[in-house]
C-alpha cells in the first residue's frame, strides 16, 4: 500500500462560492470610482430642462463649473456663488481655473476644453455673463449650458 | 434531507448569491451612467481686443430677429410681447427660411432645400433676406436680471428651430440629427450636410445693467 492513495471520488462540483466575492470586489471598485470623480456639492442645483440636448463624445475633455445659491448660507451669503473642483471661487479667479485645467490636458486637446456650466435654475443672467465674459478672455470659449430633458 | 441535518459542516447555498451581487452591479452601472453630460452647446465670441473696436456689419433691420427678455422675464419678439416660448421656434424657423430677397448664392441653396422646407418660405419683404452669411440673423438679447432659466428657453427654441431645418434637409428627425456625433465619416456627412450654407447665427449680446446684480 503506497502513501499516496489512489482517490477514488471525483469531486464534479466547480467552488463556486468565491464567486459572490469575485463580483463585489468589482461592484465596489465601480462604486468607489464613480463616487470619487463626484465632487461634494457647496451651491444648490436644480438643472433646467431644456429640449434640444447634446451630448458631448468626450467626456475628458469637459471640466465643470457649478453655479448656485450656496447651501451654507450662514458662511457665503445668499448670492450665487460659483463651485470649482472642491472650493468656491470667485469670478476673477476663473482664468487662473482655466488655465489649471487646460495644463491638465495634453496640447491638442486644450482647444477643445469644454466648460460645461451647471447652473441652478435660480441664477440670473448676471452672474452667468459674468463667467463668460473671463471664459472669452481666457480662450475657453466652448461652453455647455448643462441641463436636463424636458418630458413632454 | 434528515441525513444532511447530521452533518457537522453544514455549507449555506452561495450559489445565487453571484446572482444578487450582479443585480447590484448592473444597477450600479445603470444609474450612473444616466448622469451624462447632456446640454445646450453655445461657442463663445473671441476675446475683443480693446484697440480694435468690433467690426461693424451692417445688418437690416428686417434681417435680424430681435428676442429681448428683460428682467422680469417678459419677452418682447419681434416688437411684440409673448408669455410663453412655446411658439418662438415656428417663428424663428419662418424667419430663417423666408427668402424675401435672395442672391444668386441664395436661390442655389433655396433649390436643393427639399420640398417641404421649400414651402415655408414666405418671401415675405419684411422678413429676412437669406439665411446665409450675411443674412438672417437671430439676435438674443437680455438682461443681467432675467433668469438663467428663461434664457435657456429660448436659446433652447432658436437651437430647435436650426436642428428641424438642419434634420428636414437630410431627412432624418431632429432627434436622430442632435444624436450624431460625428465620430465616423457618415454621421460627419449627415452633420455636415444638414448645416451647409446655413450657419447657426445666434447673436448673443450682452445683458444690459438694469435690474441685476
Amino acid at each position: 500500500m503506497s502513501k499516496f492513495k489512489k482517490k477514488t471520488k471525483v469531486e464534479v462540483n466547480i467552488p463556486t462560492s468565491a464567486l459572490p466575492d469575485i463580483i463585489f470586489m468589482l461592484l465596489f471598485f465601480f462604486m468607489t470610482t464613480t463616487v470619487l470623480r463626484e465632487n461634494t456639492m457647496l451651491v444648490d442645483q436644480k438643472i433646467p430642462e431644456a429640449t434640444q440636448l447634446q451630448k458631448l463624445e468626450k467626456k475628458t475633455l469637459i471640466s465643470y463649473l457649478y453655479v448656485g445659491k450656496p447651501k451654507n448660507t450662514a458662511m457665503y451669503g445668499v448670492e450665487p456663488r460659483i463651485q470649482a473642483n472642491d472650493a468656491l471661487i470667485n469670478t476673477s479667479d476663473i482664468a487662473l481655473w482655466v488655465n489649471q485645467e487646460k495644463d491638465k490636458r495634453s496640447e491638442s486637446e486644450r482647444e477643445m476644453l469644454t466648460i460645461s456650466l451647471k447652473a441652478d435654475r435660480e441664477v440670473k443672467m448676471g452672474p452667468i455673463s459674468d463667467i463668460q465674459f473671463e471664459l472669452r478672455e481666457v480662450d475657453a470659449r466652448r461652453v455647455l449650458y448643462a441641463s436636463v430633458g424636458k418630458l413632454d | 434531507m434528515a441525513s444532511k441535518r447530521g452533518r457537522m459542516a453544514q455549507e449555506v447555498n452561495a450559489g445565487s448569491m453571484a446572482d444578487i451581487a450582479f443585480l447590484l452591479l448592473i444597477f450600479w452601472l445603470v444609474t450612473t451612467t444616466i448622469a451624462s453630460d447632456k446640454g445646450i452647446l453655445n461657442i463663445l465670441p473671441p476675446k475683443q481686443d480693446p484697440n480694435v473696436p468690433p467690426p461693424e456689419i451692417p445688418l437690416n433691420e428686417r434681417n435680424i430677429f430681435n428676442i429681448l427678455v428683460n428682467a422680469n422675464d417678459q419677452l418682447l419678439v419681434e416688437g411684440e410681447y409673448l408669455d410663453n416660448t412655446e411658439s418662438l421656434s415656428d417663428d424663428v424657423k419662418a424667419f430663417i427660411l423666408n427668402f424675401g430677397d435672395p442672391n444668386a448664392d441664395a436661390i442655389a441653396l433655396y433649390n436643393s432645400l427639399p420640398e417641404s422646407l421649400k414651402s415655408q418660405a414666405n418671401r415675405d419683404p419684411k422678413s429676412s433676406d437669406h439665411p446665409l452669411t450675411g443674412g438672417a440673423v437671430v439676435s438674443i438679447k437680455t438682461n443681467r436680471g432675467t433668469s438663467y432659466d428663461v434664457y435657456l428657453q429660448v436659446l433652447d427654441q432658436v437651437k430647435k428651430a436650426y436642428f428641424e431645418i438642419y434634420a428636414e434637409r437630410v431627412g432624418i428627425t431632429a432627434e436622430q440629427y442632435r444624436a450624431l456625433s460625428g465620430k465616423n465619416a457618415a454621421e460627419k456627412e449627415l452633420i455636415d450636410r444638414g448645416k451647409a450654407d446655413l450657419p447657426m447665427a445666434i447673436s448673443i449680446a450682452e445683458p444690459d445693467k438694469t435690474g441685476g446684480n
